[in-house]
């Protein structure tokens, strides 16, 4: 099976390609060329970094070649910021919009006596119905690292408590994003990324 | 619930991984890949690879042993030892890592901080080594704590270096000062022993985390004995793991 891996130079994908490969598929990683995208059976958008980096996906025209992705049923995948870039923005980059597959904004977490980043190995409370997260049990544990998080709405597929109840994971159809790094989460976070490689578009 | 994180700390000279006391006297205790692979199977949160001799030898043997290690490691992975440079964190990064740590540089160039914040993104990566070994800090801990945080460090890892390798606790009046003075989670290391030196960290110390080496070297302990006995002391940590 084959997943495209996008590339927009804010961080290294080292982690989340390998991981990928260690579960059996072939990976393609581009960082602008469209027909990679417009070919893609899969697609995963790892997040590092600031959501102002982003903007890296407009400049190079993957935005729209994503967003065209999606509408033909291509499974989508956004880890992190790659989650984040999925709604309509972030307060982290205000001028940077999102894809807005999912309508609302991401936001720091409120101030208070807890450490932000959110850094460290905390519980899923998965919602039923969720393909992404088949097979994970009530209070599996999964690695977080994170300073801004998407609310709790419809298409959470998963909530996490840290300061407030937040989205760990988003799931509408094809596109679907978690908050947490399913490459650095043990076997819980491989049963997730294997949910995602078996993920058949005809089953929507 | 967020979990007390329980990291195993591999420090590594010339690609093989060892223990000493105050950072002296270092006996082998294996290779770092099959290592950090058994601390990962027995449960431990994180793993981190310190090079201990970095600064003064060639990066070329950790590049390597960062690649071999990372290959089937599915938890986080932090490297620290002789990153001096943006592009060093970068070969880091690409060898593997998930965060860097820093220390001697850092105290020599502030500026590194935010320079590899700028280039990799804050919240992952910029893991500042706080004391250390070796060289004297020559600043106040706190101080430069604070600092390192509003330079973008994303975590503090909190050595104790009179406490390193001592198995008689870690140093909770230290941890705690660092601790309610920064906003960024905070990992004490130096002097784990027992259960309870690390019960003590969290309570007292108002650690995030707790690191240790030589508890874990020979089969001493595993992450998981230490982490059920912690959860039966009423500790929040990932279990099954």
């Amino acid at each position: 099976m084959r997943v495209t891996v996008i590339d927009y130079k804010a961080g290294n994908l080292t982690s989340v390609l390998k991981t990928l490969k260690h579960l059996g598929a072939e990976t393609i990683v581009t960082d602008g060329d469209l027909s990679i995208v417009e070919a893609a059976e899969r697609i995963v958008l790892p997040g590092v970094g600031h959501f102002a980096a982003t903007h890296r996906l407009d400049a190079t025209g993957l935005t729209r070649a994503i967003r065209a992705a999606i509408a033909r049923g291509v499974p989508f995948l956004g880890i992190c910021v790659g989650m984040q870039w999925l709604y309509a923005g972030s307060t982290e980059a205000p001028e940077q919009p999102g894809l807005g597959a999912f309508a609302e904004s991401c936001t720091r977490f409120a101030e208070s006596t807890e450490k932000v980043p959110h850094v460290g190995w905390n519980s899923l409370e998965v919602r039923s119905g969720s393909r992404l997260l088949n097979g994970v049990e009530p209070g599996e544990f999964v690695y977080f690292t994170h300073s801004y998080k998407g609310p709790v709405t419809a298409d959470t597929a998963a909530v996490t408590h840290y300061i407030e109840p937040f989205a760990a994971a988003v799931e509408r159809g094809n596109v679907m994003g978690v908050q947490f790094h399913p490459e650095k989460s043990g076997e819980t976070g491989l049963k997730i990324l294997r949910n995602f490689l078996a993920w058949e578009a005809n089953r929507c | 619930m967020l979990t007390k994180r329980i990291i195993a700390c591999l420090d590594v000279h010339a690609g093989r991984v060892v223990k000493g006391v105050q950072f002296v006297d270092l006996i082998d205790a294996g290779d770092p890949a099959t290592q950090a692979a058994r601390h990962a199977r027995e449960g431990a949160d994180e793993i981190v690879l310190l090079d201990i001799t970095a600064t003064h030898e060639g990066r070329q043997t950790l590049l390597d042993t960062v690649r071999r290690t990372a290959l089937e490691l599915f938890v986080p992975f932090c490297v620290g030892g002789g990153i001096k440079s943006a592009d060093d964190a970068e070969q880091v990064f690409e060898a593997g890592a998930d965060k860097v740590s820093i220390n001697s540089a850092a105290l020599a160039d502030p500026g590194l901080i935010d320079a590899i914040g700028r280039s990799f993104g804050a919240v992952r990566d910029a893991q500042v080594f706080v004391h250390g070994g070796r060289k004297p800090v020559g600043r106040r801990v706190v101080e430069w704590a604070r600092e390192a945080e509003q330079r973008g460090a994303g975590e503090i890892l909190l050595t104790s270096m009179d406490s390193d390798g001592t198995r008689a606790g870690f140093d909770c009046e230290l941890t705690a000062a660092v601790s309610e003075a920064v906003g960024i989670p905070v990992i004490a290391s130096g002097g784990a022993g027992t259960v309870a030196h690390f019960t003590d960290v969290f309570a007292r110390g108002k650690a995030h985390a707790a690191l240790a080496a030589s508890i874990f070297h020979f089969g001493v302990s595993t992450s998981r004995s230490l982490k059920e006995e912690l959860a039966r002391s009423g500790v929040p940590v990932r279990l099954p793991c």
